[in-house]
């Protein structure tokens, strides 16, 4: 495990943060965390330049899904520690339609293209980013294709219905 | 990162020309795509297009069941897709409270340097070709198909393995893989040394590698590099050291680092890994020779398949062999990351479950596509030749940039 615990990290960012955050729990051991996207930069901030945390490694920033839930995106940054060797995970929550979150490029270059993916398949706009753009799907794509609604394959397809298959 | 004056596009001192570099241009190794504005041979800017190859892999695994989705990750990294199928194993392990025996932990501990060793020799062997010499790569190559003879006998295929399963593996080592495997230890390091002779003190060779895409550790650390790019630039970050799993605690090696990251720095530090990685599974030959020898998987029949002729003619194996293949067996309600040591850095898996048979969201971090993103801000300034070679040392794999 790491050099500072969980408990330790929490009361760390309690001091600063009061109550602009919430505890989800602690699966297997990654402190989880969640928060506003008026907050989620300072608490970037506060983590990557804090002389005891130095959350210096941006390991990844993806979204999640959940279309039964009011704040429908979950944008997920996963940082680690390299000095203390621990991780956390923080989340927040979007309303589908107001999907604007403020990016983390000017803390961390690699988050480019981290959220460009992110914009690509789920949609969120990252305001500030230098070049917004999808990344891995063709440019004049409309849809966000993981988005739990887009099916997987095309239902407009006709060289792949079921009686071909014998289904 | 560059030693030469940048002209901007509109300078009117200066005539740019467009080049295409890829989608598919022999140098490139793969598909990648590289509009650059070039100052003669001098690279001013360039703009990276990748998805080539996307395969919606993240959209697929959510409709898959947790066993389908390891020849998923196979075809991400294909160099080394072992150390991917072993990533993914140990994620739903992690999320389903699986616990290894020692024996499958060895296992998997040389398949998966056996798969490093193998992307190193492709990764460095090309290098040498793109600098001119290609003797390096067929001699090497010769090892690598020997590495892919293993993977026959342990799995019964080559490229994209699909090897092991959820709790261990599929099936146990046999003798001949064994015998392989010695066979490998005492042959390779003995061209492991003649490559080295031939490329670490070659005039040539080092000249064209030396301070070319040097990159600081700060500027690696903030583009999020992680392997032996990041190692190369002087960072000793090595999950296997750092979070151990599949009891690389029990193993003694060393994690070498490079002082300024450039193109020579990350040759050295993919040769000494390879170093380490026999190292490694000389080791754990030796800790298996304490270990019981029909061990080969966990005792989870709730998610390990049981043999077949146990279906046929016992009630309790075809119940649970209906269970996994109906994806009737409850799963726990969590979400969970796990990362390993893949060849290029950090792999992770982000994995959401929500109980059912397939995971409510699956994310890869796939290193290649983390380490990519410098390859057009860092290309700026410097020569066109030295662009291809930095794009080999990159070691990126198409498929798992684009997954």
């Amino acid at each position: 495990m790491g050099k500072i615990t969980n408990e330790e990290l929490l009361t760390k960012i309690s001091d600063k943060f009061q109550d602009q955050f919430t505890v989800v729990g602690e699966p297997f051991g990654l402190l989880t965390l969640e928060t506003s996207r008026e907050q989620i930069i300072d608490i970037l901030t506060f983590l990557k330049n804090d002389p005891a945390l130095q959350f210096i490694y941006l390991t990844d920033i993806t979204a999640v899904h959940y279309p039964e839930l009011e704040k429908q995106i979950g944008v997920i940054y996963h940082l680690h520690s390299l000095v203390n060797n621990v991780r956390i995970r923080l989340k927040v929550f979007l309303v589908d339609g107001d999907v604007q979150i403020p990016t983390a490029t000017n803390l961390w270059n690699g988050a480019n293209w981290m959220e460009r993916e992110t914009y690509d398949f789920f949609g969120v706009i990252f305001d500030g980013h230098p070049d917004l753009r999808r990344i891995l799907n063709v440019d004049d794509m409309t849809a966000f294709p993981m988005r739990r609604e887009f099916p997987l394959e095309d239902p407009n397809r006709v060289d792949k219905k079921d009686y071909f298959f014998g289904r | 990162m560059q030693n030469h004056p940048v002209y901007t596009d509109n300078d009117p001192q200066n005539e740019l020309s467009t080049l295409n570099l890829g989608p598919t241009h022999p140098a490139t190794h793969g598909v990648f795509q590289n509009v650059l504005q070039l100052d003669g041979e001098r690279i001013v800017s360039g703009v990276s297009t990748i998805g080539y190859i996307h395969r919606a892999f993240e959209k697929i695994a959510e409709h898959r069941p947790f066993y389908q989705i390891t020849p998923l990750t196979d075809r991400m990294n294909y160099c080394s897709s072992p150390i991917n199928n072993m990533g993914w194993h140990m994620t739903v392990e992690k999320l389903l409270g699986i616990e290894t025996p020692k024996r499958v932990d060895y296992l998997r501990v040389i398949v998966m340097e056996l798969a490093r060793i193998s992307d190193h020799i492709i990764c460095n062997g090309v290098l040498g070709v793109d600098t001119g010499a290609f003797t390096g790569f067929l001699y090497m190559m010769e090892h690598r198909e020997f590495i892919y003879e293993i993977y026959e006998e342990v799995c019964g295929s080559r490229l994209t393995t699909n090897i092991g399963r959820i709790g261990g593996f599929e099936r146990n080592f046999n003798a001949i893989a064994f015998s392989k495997l010695r066979k490998f230890l005492k042959d390779f390091p003995v061209t492991l040394k003649e490559f080295e002779s031939l490329f670490n003190r070659n005039r040539i060779f080092v000249d064209r590698t030396k301070d070319v895409a040097a990159v600081t550790a700060e500027d690696a650390l903030n583009y999020s590099w992680s392997g032996p790019l990041l190692r190369a630039a002087g960072v000793d970050y090595d999950v296997r050291a750092m979070n151990p799993y599949s009891s690389y605690e029990d193993f003694e090696f060393e994690v070498p680092v490079g002082t300024n990251g450039d193109v020579y720095n990350r040759f050295l530090v993919r040769n000494e890994e390879m170093w380490q990685s026999l190292r490694i599974i000389e080791q754990a030959l030796t800790k298996l020779e304490k270990e019981p020898t029909d061990i080969f998987h966990a005792d989870v029949p709730e998610f390990y398949l049981p043999p077949k002729e146990e279906v046929y003619n016992n009630m309790e194996a075809l119940i649970y062999h209906f269970k996994i293949v109906m994806g009737e067996v409850p799963t726990p309600t969590t979400e969970v990351y796990h990362s390993v040591e893949g060849a290029n850095g950090e792999l992770g898996f982000y994995l959401v479950n929500d109980g059912g048979r397939s995971p409510y969201r699956l994310h890869f971090r796939r290193p290649s596509f983390i380490n990519y993103q410098m390859y057009a801000p860092m290309s700026r300034g410097m020569l066109l030749s030295d662009a291809i070679i930095n794009m080999s040392s990159l070691n990126v794999i198409a498929g798992e940039l684009d997954a």
